[in-house]
């Protein structure tokens, strides 16, 4: 399944945020968008979504253009977590992750065994089984994150679009939800993520885009995006940029102004 | 897992709902039944459960068929359904808005249908135009509301806030009304403004039912939306939902439930704000529960008003009754607010 965004201009009634965008999502791809805040990085994976219409150009799914699939259809090809979405009171895990099978249930069928066995596997699948009771509201930033992404698998896309997945989770729990992702993405599913920390970028990804400016600055292998120029182009922030000694992949060392100095 | 009840019919039809709520439900629907007919049995001339059921069943004796069947069954029908179409609405609000106060009385529509039963009584003269004057009123007010909450979509506390503004205006604007206007136009408003079941006859029952139940058919549909769209707008987007169209449409399912029952009964308070509430407190539910809310609406009318019709000395409007209901709900929810603030 490809996904490729076409000459796109997008934007917010009164904010343009891009002009003449062109990306495609390579199928199996595991692809990180990184970008300083405020590029328009979770408006472009609303574009991508059929979220928001692009005032030109054209998003498309498997060469067709995607505003004039029936939403149902698309929802059940592409999923999408997005940055910021609300639990409603007093309902558990598993009530949460239940919903993720709407685009899969009809006014007749509301229920099916394919739906029980969707979440059963979402729910092992982000480690969340034992927390299938617990409410929502009371589990920790990290257990609640991996509730929301098994949602999201329970729709049981090809494509998962995940806009900053890992934010306000610390490292262990980072980590920890990005395996899960790699893990996902082994088993052939296509994985775009934005993502803050260019290390775990460089590392996980097989595809970085880099974003400034609700343009694509550039993109392409970790090692060939990942470096010290481009870094300091898209952030404005000076660098060194070492293999990392474990994986090999690009390591940034940013340089506070006493390095900068020295 | 917490359980669940599910009915699968072959691999086509499934449904599935906590089983709690499910019980809780159906007992509340047990009780329901019970308090109608215990409200067929009183009035003037009592009659006991035995004799209600048969002259609902079978036949009871032409005097007491004519009592139960034609004067008291109207009445406490309109009573159920009346009950169930205000809990459906305020579910339907209270879930939009996010809100335990965002149902359609709160949000200006009784007192815009209000407005609009004032001007007609003075306009015309007579009650001849106060249903479609008052539904005029209700649904432009609504309306109004909406749009002025309107900004890149609607959000729920934009919502109240407006609404509650509104209704404050219109508050004095019908007093300015009823002020101006004569003393027997001001009394004719007045009994239509406590709302009431009173002098409903079949014909009301027959009309009542029917918009209600067509009304069902639509929320039958959006229903699984709307608990999509308490995920928020962007999560329920992408799994296929057409949030504002979807979000235009509960509107007007939700306005219309309640538009019904003020045209034929005047406005009832506070039914929609307490028994969604209500519904979900006791069937421990999460998110928006419609079945749950429309059976607590229906219990809670039928019981006000059989309350209202018997208890005082002089039958009350059951208007006055629910006020009473709504008056200890906001306390109570206030007091339960604050301690939690305390906690
Ligand atoms: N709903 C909205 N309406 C108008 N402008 C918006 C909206 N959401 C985001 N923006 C603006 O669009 C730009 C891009 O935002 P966004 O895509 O959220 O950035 P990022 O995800 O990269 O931090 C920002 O300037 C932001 O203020
Ligand atoms: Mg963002």
């Amino acid at each position: 399944m490809t996904l490729e965004a076409s000459k796109v201009t997008f934007g917010y009634r009164d904010r343009p945020v891009g002009t003449g965008l062109d990306l495609a999502i390579a199928p199996g791809s595991f692809t990180a968008i990184v970008g300083p805040n405020a590029c328009g990085k979770s408006t472009l994976l609303r574009v991508l979504s059929r979220l928001l219409k692009p005032t030109e150009g054209a998003v498309l799914l498997d060469g067709k253009a995607i505003a004039h699939q029936p939403s149902k259809q698309v929802a059940k090809r592409l999923g999408l977590l997005p940055q910021s979405s609300i639990a409603p009171d007093g309902i558990t895990a598993s009530d949460l992750v239940a919903r993720g099978r709407f685009p899969h249930q009809s006014a007749l069928r509301q229920w099916s065994r394919a739906d029980e066995a969707a979440v059963r596997d979402a729910m092992a699948a982000t480690g969340t089984t034992d927390l299938a009771d617990r409410l929502v509201d009371e589990l920790s930033g990290g257990q609640r994150q991996r509730v929301w992404v098994a949602m999201v698998l329970a729709q049981q896309t090809e494509l998962l679009l995940l806009d900053e997945p890992t934010t306000f989770l610390d490292i262990a729990h980072q980590i920890e939800l990005l395996d899960i992702f790699a893990g996902l993405n082994d088993e052939g599913r296509t994985i775009v993520a934005v993502l803050h920390d260019l290390n775990q970028a460089a590392r996980y990804a097989s595809h970085i885009v880099a974003m400034r400016d609700g343009a694509v600055y550039a993109e392409g292998a970790p090692a060939e995006v990942i470096t010290e120029a481009t870094v300091e182009a898209v952030f404005d922030l000076p660098c060194k940029v070492v293999p990392d000694p474990v994986s090999g992949t690009p390591l940034v060392i940013p340089l506070g102004r006493a390095q900068r100095h020295r | 897992m917490r359980r669940h009840l599910v009915l699968r019919v072959g691999g086509r039809a499934s449904t599935r709902t906590l089983l709690r709520a499910f019980a809780v439900t159906a007992a509340l629907a047990v009780l329901t039944v019970l308090a109608a007919v215990i409200a067929l049995g009183l009035g003037e001339m009592r009659i006991s459960a035995v004799d209600v059921v048969r002259a609902l069943v079978s036949d009871a004796g032409t005097a007491i068929e004519t009592v139960v069947v034609q004067w008291r069954l109207p009445r406490v029908l309109l009573g159920v359904v009346f009950g169930a179409a205000l809990g459906l609405s305020g579910a339907v609000f209270q879930s939009l808005t996010r809100n335990p106060l965002g149902s359609p009385d709160v949000i200006g529509f009784d007192s815009g249908a209000y407005t609009g039963a004032v001007v007609s009584i003075i306009a015309v003269g007579s009650t001849a135009l106060v249903i479609p004057s008052a539904l005029a009123g209700g649904i432009a007010t609504a309306l109004a509301v909406y749009l002025l909450a309107y900004r890149r979509g609607v959000h729920g506390f934009r919502l109240i806030v407006v609404g509650i503004a509104v209704t404050a205006l219109l508050g004095s604007v019908n007093t300015y009304l009823l002020l101006k206007a004569r003393l027997w136009q001001a009394q004719m408003a007045s009994v239509w403004g406590a709302g009431s079941l009173n002098g409903l006859d079949w014909s009301d029952a027959r009309n009542g039912t029917l918009v209600v139940l067509a009304l069902l058919v639509p929320l039958l549909w959006l229903g699984r939306r709307l608990r999509m769209l308490e995920l928020g707008d962007d999560a329920a987007a992408a799994m296929g939902v057409a949030v504002e169209p979807v979000r235009l449409a509960l509107v007007v399912v939700g306005v219309s439930l309640s538009a019904v029952v003020t045209a034929l009964a005047g406005p009832i308070p506070f039914v929609a704000l307490v028994a969604p509430q209500l519904a979900r407190r006791i069937t421990r539910a999460p998110g928006v529960q419609l079945v749950p809310a429309a059976v607590t609406g229906a219990f809670l009318l039928v019981t006000c008003d059989m309350v209202a019709l018997n208890v005082p000395p002089q039958a009350l409007p059951v208007g006055l009754m629910t006020i009473i209901l709504g008056g200890a709900y906001l306390v109570w929810l206030l007091v339960a607010q604050s301690r939690k603030e305390l906690r």
